[in-house]
Parts: C-alpha cells; structure tokens; sequence
C-alpha cells in the first residue's frame, strides 16, 4: 500500500474514528461551538465544562463526518480534559501547525508522541479542512463567536 | 454478447479515447482512471485545437470592428449559435443565448422572466432533486419576491412521480423548474410528458440539461420545453460558456439580464432601449473562443452515433452496478429504470471522503460529498456519497479498476 496512505488511515486513526472518545452531549455545558464544513458537509458540535479554576473539566462532541474528521475530534477531546485554557490554546495552535506540515514548536514530549499521529495528513492538501474541523470549533466554543467553518 | 458486437459496430470507445490526451496521464504513478465526468468532462484535441487555432487565425471583439478579424470571429461567434440551434433543434438561432454556465443561464430566467412575473404566494415547482444551481435562484425569488417554492419528492428508487408532479402543479403555479437528468441519482425525468401537464395548465418549464444534454438527443421543439439549460464543460467544451435556449416568443418579453455594452440599442443620458433577443442578455464581451469550442464539441459528439454511444454508456453503467451488488456494505442511491451513465452510492462505515482518498491514490478520480444537491442528500438520509460517473471515452476495464479500489477501501478502511 501506499505510504502515504498507510500513514493516513494507521491504526490509531481508525480506532478513534470507528471508537470515538467523548461522544455524545453534555447537559450543562458552559460553552458550546458549532462547525460546519460546506465542502463536504460534515459537522460537529462541542461541548465544554470549565470550570472556575479556568480549566476544562468535561468535553464532549457530537457529528458526522470522515473517519480523519472523527479522530480528530475524538483524539482532542481526549487530550484536552483537564487542561487550562491557556494550556489547550497552545496544542491547538500545535496542532494546526502540524497538519499543515508546518514547524510544530509548541508541541513537546507527549502531546508530540500522541498528535504525531495526524501528522500524516499534511500529505493530503484536500483533507487538512476535515482534520482541522474539531479544533476550530473549540475555538469558537471558547470564543462563544460565530459557528465555526473549517476555512 | 450481441449488444456489445452492435455497440462495437457503431461506436468505438478505444478509438474515442485517442482524442484526450489527459486519458493517457498517470497519476500516483497509476493509470488515470477518471470517473468524475458529472462535475466536468474532459476535452477532446479537436476542442482545444479549433479554441487554438481560431485565437491565432481569426480572433477579434465580435459585433464590433469593422475591420477585418472582427467581421471573421463575429462570424464563427454566430456559427457557433447556428451549431447550438441545431444541436437542440430550436426553431431559430435567436432563441441561443450564449450564458457562461448552466448556472447563469438559470438565474438569467429567474431574475428576467420570472421575477417581474411573481408576486408573494405564487408557486414554483421544483423537484428534491435538483442541483443547487436549479434550487438557489428560485430561494432568491422565495427571499425577494415571497414565491413559495413546491417541493416534489422522488420515489425511492430515485424516480419521479409525474402525478405527484402534476398535482402540486395549480393556479398559483408560475414554473416548474425541473433536471432534465440528476447529477447524483442519474435519474432521467420524462421531460415531454412533464411539460405536456404543465402546459396543460399553462405553466412553464424550465429545464435544467447539464446532465441530459450530454447523455442523449435533445429535441427542445419535440419537448416543447419553454427554457433548457446547459453547460459547455460538462460537454467535453470549454469552461466558461453555456446556452440557454428560451422559446422566441418569452425571451422577446423578458428583460435584461446584466447591463453593459453590446446589450442595447440606444444609449442616452436620460433613456435607453435594449437589444433585441439573444444580444439582450448578452451584455459585454461574450466568451467568444469558448463559443468556438462549445460548437467543436457539439460537432465531436454529433459525429458519433448518439444512441450507441448512450449504449455504450448503459453498458459501463450496468457492469459496475452489477459488481457493486457483490458488496453488501455498498448501498446505491438511485436505480430508477432508464437512469443514465452516474452511480452515487454509500459505503457502510466508510465515509465517502475517506473512500475517494484511497481511490485517488489508486488513480481513479471520483466525487465525493454532496454533489451541490443538500435537499436530495437530506431526502435518502445520507450527509454525502461517492459518485462514479461514466463518459464515452470510459472502458470497462477502468471499472475493474475502480471496483478492485474500492475493495481495498474497505480492507484499510472496514
């Protein structure tokens, strides 16, 4: 198989997007995002619990979209519970730059080891959108802005 | 088989391949496998060389120069309508208004036709579905003008209920506005029969033929259509042009499109009058080398036998749709008896965006998404499906191809 591919749809991925983590609705969410992606449809919804301490303390997301899309968002509710905003503001800039190909800086030790795993889609111009989709969505749920778009 | 010894006899899709140079290309290091058609067809060598050889033998601003390259590309610009009119069969060359897109050519007859013809609660009717192209001009005269907009399902077999049709069809109606083939469902609308109900109740139709045009004969004066639609790139033209045919007697009541030049026939300070029909709604300079293309590739494909290039289509069509029925995590959407050369489909567990990355790489290009047609996607329940799409340089190994691709999607991705 290709490569490229091999690197794309690994193991990891796939687990997450057929098993997604944090799945479903929370009922008192202190934040919530929306995004949309008009190419090709696929939404997402997020749902956040911060709590004073200015740390997430419960995230959960709910949509459809392609198996990159899900894992996505699966692999950053996961490692975002727990932090500080200050803490996921940096991985979330980390992991734009990554999957674009781009020096990666912030992202150390890890949280490295754990995103690296997406790092294969900066191979794939056409699905960056859908591996960024989640991560602007928690941004604009931070934001409490607009819906997000995965432009 | 004795279908394919007839379609062998009367048309010859290996030959037809030599004429795309693009056919011949590898991508990924894979033969190109291209089943996108429905978004664009390639381009036959003689489009892009009659484009060529016009823009440096005889090119001009046409409808203007006296001198001499004016007078030649006004010529073939008109030629050109003449191949239009003839490729429809419309009665007179003054009922082709060259548009850039299938697009255009709809808004032209929503803002000029229909719009100063709406008032709030009047009804046009249209079908699930349509592309975008033929639901969001109509939304605009919903948003502008209060129409109401008429919503016809199709049956779950991706056909059209003409009784249904008929029946939303009443004194409020203003147009039904209907494809003539879907891009997604492949589903071909009994469109002389549609128009036959609604002029019985003397409604309008306008048909949108970027689809139908290119997989059958359209005979706009045996239709009796009153509007027909189409788009050049999908017809193995140029980008940038399209037609649309209006019966003489409702373009010469309809006001202009876009204001510019070569639209009117008298300009002063405080007045103006407008060209007659088709200059009308052809304000600026016109796509005039894509006008010379457009007629080429007319020209290409009326020197085939139709029927057995259709046949050939079908062929393609029906031997991937039986290969498919072997996976049972493959759902079609769409199998209306009669439909033509597209085959939209859902892949259990396997996203169609995932699906076509993985064919990409195996050098077959298909679409994935929802096809600029979110009112059908909605109907079948589905947020996007792959869609193989077939044209006439297709051949049947380029669908063991995608078949054998698609297998392998599944073992990466199932």
């Amino acid at each position: 198989m290709d490569d490229s591919l091999r690197e794309l749809y690994q193991e990891v991925i796939l687990d997450h997007s057929k098993h997604p983590r944090h799945f479903g609705a929370l009922e008192h969410p202190t934040h919530v995002g929306e995004g949309f992606n008009p190419l090709c449809g696929d939404r997402v919804k997020i749902y956040l619990q911060i709590g004073a301490d200015n740390r997430i303390a419960d995230i959960k997301f709910e949509g459809r979209g392609c198996a990159i899309s899900q894992a996505s968002a699966s692999l950053m509710t996961d490692m975002l519970v727990g932090r500080t905003l200050a803490e996921a503001e940096k991985l979330m800039g980390g992991f734009l730059h990554l999957v674009k190909g781009e020096d990666a800086a912030e992202l150390v030790g890890d949280d490295r080891e754990r995103l690296d795993v997406m790092a294969g889609v900066s191979a794939f111009p056409m699905r960056v959108k859908c591996a960024t989709l989640a991560w602007h969505t928690m941004k604009s749920a931070l934001e409490g802005g607009a819906p997000a778009n995965s432009e | 088989m004795t279908a394919q010894t007839k379609i062998a006899a009367s048309f010859d899709p290996l030959a037809a391949r030599a004429d795309f140079e693009i056919l011949s290309r590898e991508v990924y290091g894979k033969p190109l496998v291209y089943l996108d058609n429905a978004a664009s067809a390639q381009k036959p060598r003689l489009v892009l060389d009659a484009m060529r050889d016009f823009a440096t033998s005889e090119y001009a601003n046409v409808h203007r120069g006296v001198h001499y390259l004016s007078a030649k590309a006004t010529e073939r610009y008109e030629a050109a309508r003449e191949t239009s009119r003839k490729f429809l069969n419309a009665a007179h060359a003054d009922e082709i208004v060259f548009t850039k897109g299938g697009t255009e050519a709809i808004n032209l007859v929503a803002a000029s036709f229909l719009a100063p013809r709406i008032q709030a609660g009047d009804e046009i009717v249209l079908t699930v579905m349509e592309h975008h192209s033929n639901i969001v001009p109509w939304h605009f005269l919903r948003e502008r003008h209060g129409a109401v907009l008429r919503w016809i399902d199709v049956r779950d077999d991706g056909s059209l209920d003409i009784e249904a049709l008929d029946a939303a069809i009443n004194a409020k109606t203003k147009l039904v506005a209907i494809t003539h083939m879907s891009n997604v469902l492949g589903t071909v609308t009994p469109l002389k029969e549609i128009v036959a109900r609604a002029h019985a109740k003397g409604v309008p139709v306008l048909a949108d033929g970027c689809q139908g045009a290119v997989h059958g004969r359209v005979d706009v004066r045996d239709l009796d259509v009153d509007f027909y639609a189409l788009t050049g790139h999908k017809l193995y033209g140029p980008t940038g042009i399209g037609v649309l045919y209006g019966k003489r007697a409702h373009l010469k009541t309809m006001r202009p499109y876009n204001g510019g030049g070569e639209m009117i026939r008298e300009v002063t300070r405080d007045a103006i009058s407008y060209a007659d029909p088709p200059a009308r709604f052809e304000a600026g300079t016109p796509p005039i080398i894509e006008a010379v293309g457009l007629a080429a590739a007319m020209d290409y494909l009326n020197s085939f036998d139709r029927a057995a290039v259709s046949a050939h289509e079908h062929d393609l069509l029906d031997y991937a749709r039986a290969q498919l029925r072997e996976f049972n995590w493959v759902r079609v959407v769409g199998d209306a008896p009669g439909k033509c050369a597209t085959l939209s489909f859902e892949t259990e567990g396997m996203h169609a965006h995932d699906v076509a990355t993985i064919l990409d790489r195996e050098g077959v290009a298909v679409r994935a998404g929802h096809h600029c047609a979110q009112p059908l996607m909605e109907r079948f329940g589905v947020a996007s499906t792959t869609r193989a799409s077939f044209a006439l340089y297709n051949m049947r190994a380029e669908v063991d191809v995608f078949v054998a691709a698609l297998a392998k999607a599944r073992k990466i991705l199932g």
